[in-house]
C-alpha cells in the first residue's frame, strides 16, 4: 500500500470557517499507522486547530523527520506544502524555511526518536534560536516501524513486550525546554482533544519556538502493563495544571472564570489565551517554578499537562536577527545586488 | 647571475606574532610596483606559537603557481632555523635575527647569510614587549626592500592605507622599516643580484583569495541564507560574506537586513537549513570542508532526490579524518561526486582561481536552480586562502538570474494540475513551485520513493521512473555546465589534463616542457559531468597525463567512470603533500613518464 487518496465527501451542512473551507478540505490521505494509534488523533486535532484557525492551507508549511509521527503530515492538510526530511532533522530544514520566508506557519511533526535521540542537538538548537514554529512530539517512549526498541523519553521501570524494563534517565522533553529557554511549552495526550486543540493552536499563534509534547501511545509496542507511556497509565496519571481558552482577535474574553484563576495572554496577532489555572499553585510564567513543579510532579509519577510555560516578551529569530519584513526569498533579485559601479570600488580595496 | 623579478621570499616566523601584516605589507608593495607576484601562507593548524611561512614568489612572466625554490629565506624563528637553512636554493641568501649569533654549525658554504639585529634595534626603539615584536616584523620588511630594491614609496603609501585611522602607527611603522632598511644598506651590497624592478604588469589585477571572491559571487548571486558551522579552511567565505553584506545589505533607513547567516550547531544543520531555505525559494548555501561533506551526504542525497537547489562550497583540506587541516589537496572529488548513500551523482564545479570563485559561485547557483540540485564548489585551501592575482572581476550588470522552471502564481493559475515530478518538456528537469504561492502548486517534499505526480510509492515501477528521469537530468546537465578550457600546442599526441587550482602549475610547466620542445595539449576540466568536449579531447590523445592533488586518482576514476576514458591512456601525476602543486613537479614526472614510454 503507498497511496491512498481520502474520497472527498462534505455533508452540505458541515461548519464552515471564514474562508468558507470545511474541516474535511484540511484532511489529508488515508493514514497508514495501525489502528487506534495516537498519532491519529494528534493528526485531527492539528486539523481541527487549523480549520479554527482559518488557515489558507497553501500558506502552511509542514515539516518531519523520520518515524511513525514524521509520516503523518501527509495525514493533514494535503494543500499545504509538506517536507519530509532525514531522521532528526526537521528542526534544521525548517529554520533554513523561516529564514528564507518568515510569512508561512510552520508546523513541524517530530517523535520522541527522532527529537530526543537522533535530533536533540537539532531539537535544542531550534529552541536556542526561538524560531517560530510549532514544534509536536509524538511521544510514545518506542520506536515503532522498528519494531519496538525503547526511544529516550522511556521512564526508568517501564516494561518493554519482550525483555528487561528501562534502566536508563528518560530525556524529557518538556524540562530540556524549560531549561533551553523555550518561549512556549506545553504538554498534552492525545485522548485529550479538549485539551490539546487549544494548545496547538496557541502553538501557531506564539511569535517564536512552540513545543507541544503530546503522550501518544503506541498500541502496538507500549499500551501494555507495564508501560508508562499506554493510554490506561496515562489516563491514571494525568494531572492538568494549567488549562487554555483560545480567544481570537477583536473578540472579548466572554467565558466566566473563576477568581484568581484566569490569566489572560495577548499574542503577537492580537489574539488572546486564557490560562485556566487548575492547579492555583503552578506558575507558567517562571521557569523557575514551573521547573520546580514538574519535578516533583515527575517523581510522584505524575504526568503534568496543560501550557505550562509562555513568554511572549522574547523575540523570535528574525528579530534576534534584525531582518526585514518582507521574506527574504521574495526580495527581489535585482535588489540584493550592490549598485552598477559599486564593484570596482570593492576592488580598489584588493589592488 | 643578475635575475630581474624572479625571485622567492620565504619567511619564517611563529604564529600570532603579528607577521601576517608585514608579509602583506611586502606582498602588496611588489604587486603596486606593477610586478606579477603570488603569495602562499603555509600555516599550523594552532593559534600561538607554532612555526608558520610566507612565501612569496615576484614572477616577471606572471605565473600563478608556487616555486620550488628559496632564494631569499628570511629565519625569523629559532625553532625551524635548521630546516629553513636546508631549505635555501644554492647561491641564495639567508637573513636572520643576528641579536642572537647563530651557531656556525648552521651554516652553509654555498649561500650567503646575512644578519640583521632585528630584536636589538627594536628594543632601543620601541617599548612594550608587543610593540617590539611587531616592529620586528616590520624591519625586516625594511632589510628586504633594501635587500630586493623594493620601492619604499608604495611601501609608505600602503602603511598610510592601513593606518589612516590610526596615524600615529604610520609613523613608528616608518622607523621600522627605516631601521631594517638602512641596516641593509650600510652593511649588505645592496641591492642583491636577485632583485626586483617595477613593471606594467598589474594595472587590471587585484591580489585577492578565493572565499572573498566566493562570498562576494554570492552576494552579487543574490544569495540571502548563508547556513554554515565554522570549518578551516573554508571560514573566510562566510566571514567575507558577512562583511560584504553588512556593506550592501541593510536598509540604510531602517538599519534591517535582508540576508540571515545562521551559525549552525553542525553541518548536518546547516545544510538542512540551507536545503528548508531553498524549498521556500531562497538562494541559499554552505561553505564547508571535506569532514563538513562526510556530515552533510545523507542531506546531500536528499536534495539529490527530492531535487532542491542548494550551493555548497567545498574548500578542500588534506584529507582522510581530521588530516592536515591547514594543508591544501583535492581529496574530496569522489565524496563530493557521490555524496550519500543509493544511487547518487552530483554537479561539481572546479573554479581554478579567485577570479573564478567570483563567476563560479554565480553559475553555481544558477545551475542548481536550473537543474534543481545540489552543486558542488570543490575550491580548495590553495584558492580559498592564499593570496592570487588575478584579473579583477567584471560584473554584467545585465544579469538575469535564472531561477530554472520555477511557476509564478499566475502561470499556477492557468495550469489544470500541477504535478512535481512530471518530465513536462522530455529535459528530465520537472517544474517547481514555492511554498505559499498559489494553492495549487502545493506538493510534497520527500526522500522517500515517490511517483512522478509527488506521491508516496513503495511500487517498483513508479519507483524506477523517477529515478531514470533524474538520469536524463543528468545528460542535461552534462550540456549546460561549464566547458573544459583547451589549449592546443603544434604537438597532437600526448596532453595533461587537470582540474582546480592544479591550473597554474600546469600552465608553467607547458611552457617550460615548449621551451625544452616538448609540446603538450591541455585541458582542464571546469565541471562534472564531463562535457563532450571532454571525452572527445581525452579520445584525440594517445596518453594524458591527469594531474590532480589526492593519492587516489580520484579525478581520473571519474574519467574513466563518467567519461568512458580508456584507462590505458590516462597517466596520474599525483602531488598530495598538502603543499599547493609547483610546476617543477609536473615536469619531472611528465618526463619521468615519457622515458617509460620509449623505454617500452
Amino acid at each position: 500500500m503507498s497511496y491512498i487518496a481520502k474520497p472527498k465527501v462534505t455533508h452540505p451542512g458541515l461548519p464552515r470557517n471564514k474562508l468558507g473551507l470545511s474541516v474535511r478540505d484540511y484532511e489529508g490521505v488515508v493514514s497508514t499507522l495501525c489502528a487506534g494509534c495516537g498519532h491519529d488523533s494528534v493528526t485531527a486535532a492539528i486539523i481541527e486547530a487549523v480549520f479554527e484557525l482559518d488557515v489558507e492551507p497553501h500558506k502552511l508549511a509542514k515539516v518531519s523527520g523520520i518515524g511513525c509521527s514524521s509520516k503523518t503530515p501527509t495525514y493533514f492538510v494535503s494543500q499545504s506544502h509538506g517536507f519530509n526530511s532525514v531522521h532528526g532533522r526537521m528542526p534544521s530544514v525548517t529554520t533554513g524555511a523561516n529564514a528564507a520566508n518568515r510569512d508561512l506557519m510552520y508546523i513541524g511533526v517530530s517523535g520522541d526518536g527522532d527529537s530526543l535521540s537522533i535530533g536533540v542537538g537539532q531539537f535544542v538548537h531550534a529552541i536556542r534560536r526561538n524560531v517560530n514554529m510549532c514544534y509536536i512530539i509524538e511521544n510514545n517512549g518506542v520506536y515503532g516501524l522498528t519494531k519496538g526498541q525503547f526511544s529516550a523519553s522511556a521512564d526508568i521501570g517501564s516494561k518493554p513486550k519482550k525483555g528487561l524494563p528501562n534502566q536508563q534517565e528518560p530525556i524529557d522533553a518538556v524540562s530540556t525546554a524549560l531549561s533551553l529557554g523555550a518561549t512556549y511549552i506545553g504538554r498534552s495526550f492525545s485522548g485529550d482533544r479538549e485539551q490539546l486543540v487549544p494548545l496547538i493552536k496557541g502553538a501557531f499563534l506564539h511569535g517564536g519556538f512552540a513545543l507541544v509534547d503530546v503522550i501518544s501511545p503506541c498500541v502496538t509496542f507500549n499500551d501494555h502493563e507495564g508501560s508508562t507511556k499506554s493510554y490506561a497509565h496515562t489516563r491514571q496519571f494525568y494531572h492538568h495544571v494549567v488549562d487554555m481558552d483560545y480567544v481570537p482577535p477583536a473578540e472579548e474574553i466572554k467565558a466566566a472564570y473563576a477568581e484568581g484563576a484566569a490569566m489572560p495572554i495577548e499574542l503577537h496577532d492580537g489574539s488572546k489565551i486564557v490560562l485556566r489555572k487548575v492547579d492555583p499553585a503552578y506558575d507558567p510564567t517562571s521557569r523557575a517554578k514551573a521547573f520546580r513543579y514538574l519535578r516533583e510532579h515527575f517523581n510522584a509519577g505524575e504526568i503534568t499537562t496543560g501550557l505550562l510555560y509562555i513568554d511572549e516578551a522574547r523575540g523570535e529569530m528574525h528579530e534576534l536577527m534584525g531582518n526585514v519584513d518582507t521574506p527574504l526569498a521574495q526580495l527581489p533579485m535585482g535588489s540584493l545586488r550592490p549598485a552598477r559601479g559599486e564593484l570596482e570600488k570593492i576592488l580598489k580595496g584588493y589592488r | 647571475m643578475t635575475r630581474i623579478n624572479d625571485v622567492v621570499i620565504k619567511i619564517a616566523t611563529v604564529n600570532g606574532t603579528g607577521s601576517a601584516s608585514a608579509n602583506g605589507l611586502l606582498h602588496k608593495a611588489i604587486f603596486r610596483m606593477g610586478i606579477p607576484v603570488v603569495g602562499k601562507n603555509y600555516f599550523p593548524s594552532n593559534i600561538q606559537g607554532l612555526p608558520t611561512w610566507y612565501e612569496i614568489r615576484v614572477t616577471g612572466d606572471g605565473y600563478q603557481s608556487r616555486s620550488n625554490r628559496v632564494d631569499l629565506m628570511v629565519a625569523m624563528n629559532a625553532q625551524t632555523y635548521a630546516k629553513d637553512l636546508a631549505e635555501v636554493t644554492p647561491g641564495g641568501w639567508l637573513l636572520y635575527d643576528s641579536t642572537w649569533p647563530r651557531g656556525q654549525l648552521l651554516n652553509r658554504d654555498d649561500i650567503t647569510v646575512l644578519g640583521v639585529p632585528l630584536a636589538k634595534m627594536c628594543n632601543e626603539h620601541f617599548d612594550g614587549v608587543r610593540t617590539r615584536i611587531l616592529m620586528k616584523n616590520i624591519a625586516y620588511v625594511g632589510a628586504i626592500a633594501a635587500l630586493l630594491e623594493i620601492d619604499l614609496e608604495a611601501i609608505t603609501q600602503l602603511l598610510e592605507e592601513t593606518f589612516a585611522a590610526k596615524q600615529h602607527l604610520i609613523a613608528s611603522n616608518m622607523e621600522a622599516i627605516r631601521l631594517g632598511y638602512d641596516y641593509a644598506m650600510e652593511n649588505f651590497a645592496c641591492p642583491l643580484p636577485s632583485k626586483v624592478a617595477p613593471m606594467d604588469a598589474t594595472k587590471d589585477q587585484v591580489v585577492i583569495d578565493g572565499n572573498t571572491a566566493a562570498a562576494l559571487g554570492c552576494v552579487y548571486a543574490g544569495a540571502t541564507v548563508g547556513a554554515w558551522y565554522p570549518i578551516t579552511p573554508s571560514t573566510s567565505l562566510m566571514d567575507g560574506f558577512r562583511s560584504f553584506c553588512s556593506r550592501y545589505r541593510v536598509d540604510p533607513k531602517t538599519g534591517k537586513r535582508t540576508y540571515a547567516i545562521i551559525q549552525a550547531e553542525d553541518e548536518l544543520a546547516a545544510i538542512g537549513m540551507v536545503l528548508g531555505a531553498s524549498w521556500m525559494g531562497a538562494r541559499a548555501f554552505t561553505p564547508t570542508s571535506g569532514p563538513g561533506i562526510s556530515l552533510m551526504s545523507e542531506f546531500i542525497g536528499l536534495a539529490y532526490y527530492a531535487e532542491l537547489p542548494a550551493v555548497i562550497f567545498d574548500v578542500q583540506r588534506t584529507g582522510p579524518s581530521t588530516g592536515m587541516p591547514t594543508r591544501t589537496q583535492q581529496s574530496d572529488i569522489l565524496s563530493c561526486a557521490y555524496a550519500s548513500h543509493g544511487d547518487t551523482k552530483h554537479v561539481l564545479l572546479f573554479p581554478a582561481d579567485p577570479a573564478e570563485c567570483f563567476t563560479t559561485a554565480v553559475q553555481a547557483f544558477d545551475l542548481a536552480e536550473r537543474l534543481q540540485t545540489p552543486v558542488l564548489v570543490l575550491s580548495d585551501l590553495d584558492i580559498g586562502m592564499n593570496d592570487w592575482m588575478v584579473p579583477a572581476f567584471q560584473w554584467d550588470e545585465n544579469y538575469v538570474p535564472d531561477r530554472g522552471k520555477l511557476l509564478s502564481a499566475d502561470e499556477l493559475e492557468e495550469m489544470d494540475k500541477f504535478y512535481r515530478y512530471l518530465d513536462v518538456d522530455g529535459d528530465g528537469i520537472p517544474y517547481r513551485t514555492l511554498p505559499g504561492t498559489h494553492p495549487k502548486g502545493s506538493f510534497f517534499t520527500r526522500g522517500s520513493g515517490h511517483t512522478k505526480l509527488g506521491r508516496y510509492t513503495e511500487d517498483g515501477d513508479e519507483y524506477q521512473e523517477v529515478v531514470d528521469r533524474l538520469l536524463l537530468k543528468w545528460e542535461t546537465a552534462r550540456s549546460i555546465v561549464p566547458e573544459p578550457e583547451i589549449a592546443y600546442s603544434k604537438f597532437n599526441k600526448a596532453a595533461i589534463l587537470t582540474v582546480g587550482s592544479g591550473n597554474g602549475a600546469c600552465r608553467e610547466a607547458l611552457d617550460r616542457l615548449g621551451q625544452q620542445n616538448i609540446g603538450l595539449n591541455y585541458c582542464r576540466v571546469k565541471a562534472f559531468p564531463f562535457s563532450e568536449a571532454v571525452k572527445e579531447f581525452i579520445d584525440k590523445h594517445e596518453v594524458v597525463y591527469v594531474v590532480e592533488q589526492n593519492r587516489d586518482a580520484q579525478l581520473r576514476t571519474l574519467l574513466l567512470v563518467d567519461g568512458e576514458a580508456d584507462p590505458a591512456k590516462l597517466v596520474s601525476l599525483l602531488h598530495y603533500n598538502g603543499m599547493p602543486l609547483n610546476a617543477a613537479f609536473v615536469i619531472e614526472k611528465v618526463r619521468e613518464e615519457m622515458a617509460k614510454g620509449r623505454a617500452a
